[in-house]
């Protein structure tokens, strides 16, 4: 709270410094990214009054074990930075979609060896009803899966569930190299 | 949901490291419970919209939130007893998604019928005649082909009757709604993608695939028979009938299979699972289920 040199009484410079604490906290199960590079940070408010800070998130899946998690590093960070009255909520529309991760965010789950999700505009999905074909699980070249490893478009998927929630498990046909995938929703 | 016991041996190393006996770059640990952050619905406006009645709210939130719990416990059965890792894998996080929408739903039933109730005195301290699942989620497990069957009725039932809900009045359940639209996308195309491969596989998987199919087709009528909570706040599930059969049958024709031709489960005086009137299954599952919150009354880690 101190150090904001020429901008002191501004709420938009307020928020902007307690949006960047909170955007910063890593999140507990893709740690190389942050809440706000994953798009689970959807806002973050400062009474002007008060100086009350209000931090609301998107959980991710419903069953995302790591919510409380989430809720509790933020709490803690903002209020390590000196905000006295802190407020964590959770906001579940509109939902939280893989579309939210930023372009930052894509580049580090790369560059960590975990491919990015594809625009959810490009895969088809629900609604309506699923492809009734099991075909190949290599992807088509409208929408390849680059290896993140040595950036080959020939892979295919082993199973659609992962170590988390959100992943999927792949593998590379060129470098033989298995990888997860955030998988698009 | 997250009732254990305390426990610090020795080699529970991984928990200790996660309670902050390893302090990270700012020395604060990792884990939230215990710090006021586990409820599912934290800070999200509770208020009702005008013109719900909350006790049927919570009602029916209680009816999905019942069928997403006790599915959920069903698929994480399989966990250490699935053909292949990857399999166990996805049941469990199929759970996983069922497991947290029980969460919302019935957090939001002990909101809307202003009992204050919490999920966990929801989850393990109703009775059996309490609960209000559909009877298709109590089934033992069976075989794995059993299991795909109940999952492929499920997910398709249940992925319409979540579009149709995405546009509820109530913001909680339309949430839950629109989020587990998408989920139960995943859920559908799963089981379909077994269906497929066993109906198209050997004469004997298509076999038992079949007799899957064949044993929990009874139990199908039930998810599109109306009660009463449903028709006041919900989508009357009777519409959802027609479109629902018509993709399980597309899904069990590519399978090779044929849609079985099976008279519905007999109900109780008219009375079934929305109404509590359960099968043999559902007591021994809550047993198991409910075992520790009640022989640890208010633990908390």
């Amino acid at each position: 709270m101190t150090g904001t040199t020429g901008t002191v009484g501004s709420v938009g410079t307020v928020r902007d410094l307690a949006w960047s604490v909170a955007a910063a906290v890593p999140d507990p199960e893709l740690p190389m990214l942050t809440l706000a590079d994953l798009g689970v940070l959807a806002e973050v408010e400062v009474d002007g009054a008060s100086g009350t800070v209000t931090a609301w998130l998107t959980p991710t899946y419903s069953g995302c074990p790591a919510v409380a998690e989430m809720a509790a590093d933020v709490d803690r960070r903002l209020r390590a930075a000196g905000y006295p009255d802190v407020r964590v909520r959770l906001r579940l529309d509109p939902p939280w979609s893989t579309d939210l991760i930023t372009a930052e965010g894509r580049r580090k789950l790369a560059e960590a060896g975990i491919a990015p999700p594809r625009p959810t505009s490009a895969v088809a999905s629900a609604p309506g009803p699923v492809p009734l074909a099991l075909g190949p699980t290599r992807t088509g070249a409208a929408t390849p899966v680059p290896c993140p490893h040595c950036g080959g478009n020939d892979t295919e998927e082993l199973s659609r569930f992962g170590s988390t929630a959100c992943k999927a498990l792949w593998r590379c046909r060129a470098c033989r190299e298995p990888f997860e995938r955030v998988k698009e929703i | 949901m997250h009732d254990h016991t305390t426990s610090t041996t020795e080699d529970d190393h991984v928990y200790l490291s996660l309670a902050g006996a390893t302090p990270g770059p700012e020395g604060e640990g990792r884990w939230a419970y215990g710090t006021g952050f586990a409820d599912p619905l934290l800070g999200v406006d509770t208020a009702l919209p005008a013109g719900l009645a909350g006790a049927d709210l919570a009602a029916y939130c209680q009816m999905l939130g019942d069928d997403a719990l006790v599915l959920a416990q069903r698929l994480i059965e399989w966990c250490t007893r699935a053909p292949e890792l990857e399999e166990e894998v996805a049941l469990a996080n199929l759970g996983l998604d069922l497991l947290g929408q029980a969460r919302l739903l019935l957090t939001r039933a002990g909101q809307a019928d202003g009992s204050g109730r919490t999920e966990d005195d929801l989850a393990y301290w109703r009775e059996e005649y309490e609960f209000r699942n559909v009877r298709l989620v109590e089934t033992p497990n069976g075989d794995f082909a059993y299991s795909i069957a109940r999952l492929l009725l499920f997910s398709t039932a249940r992925g319409a009757l979540y579009e149709a809900l995405a546009a509820h009045p109530d913001p909680v359940l339309a949430a839950v709604a629109a989020r587990g639209v998408k989920e139960l996308a995943y859920h559908r195309e799963y089981a379909s993608a077994w269906t497929l491969r066993l109906g198209d596989g050997t004469s004997y998987s298509a076999e038992r695939m079949q007799a899957g199919l064949d044993a929990v087709w009874p139990l199908l009528e039930e998810l599109f028979t109306a009660h009463p909570v449903e028709l006041r706040v919900g989508v009357d599930p009777a519409e959802l009938r027609e479109p629902v059969l018509r993709e399980l049958a597309a899904v069990i024709a590519e399978a090779g299979l044929t849609v079985p031709d099976v008279p519905p489960l007999a109900t109780v005086l008219g009375r079934a699972g929305r109404d509590g009137v359960h099968t043999e299954a559902l007591g021994p599952l809550l047993a198991e289920l409910q075992v520790v919150a009640r022989a640890h009354p208010g633990a908390t880690w």
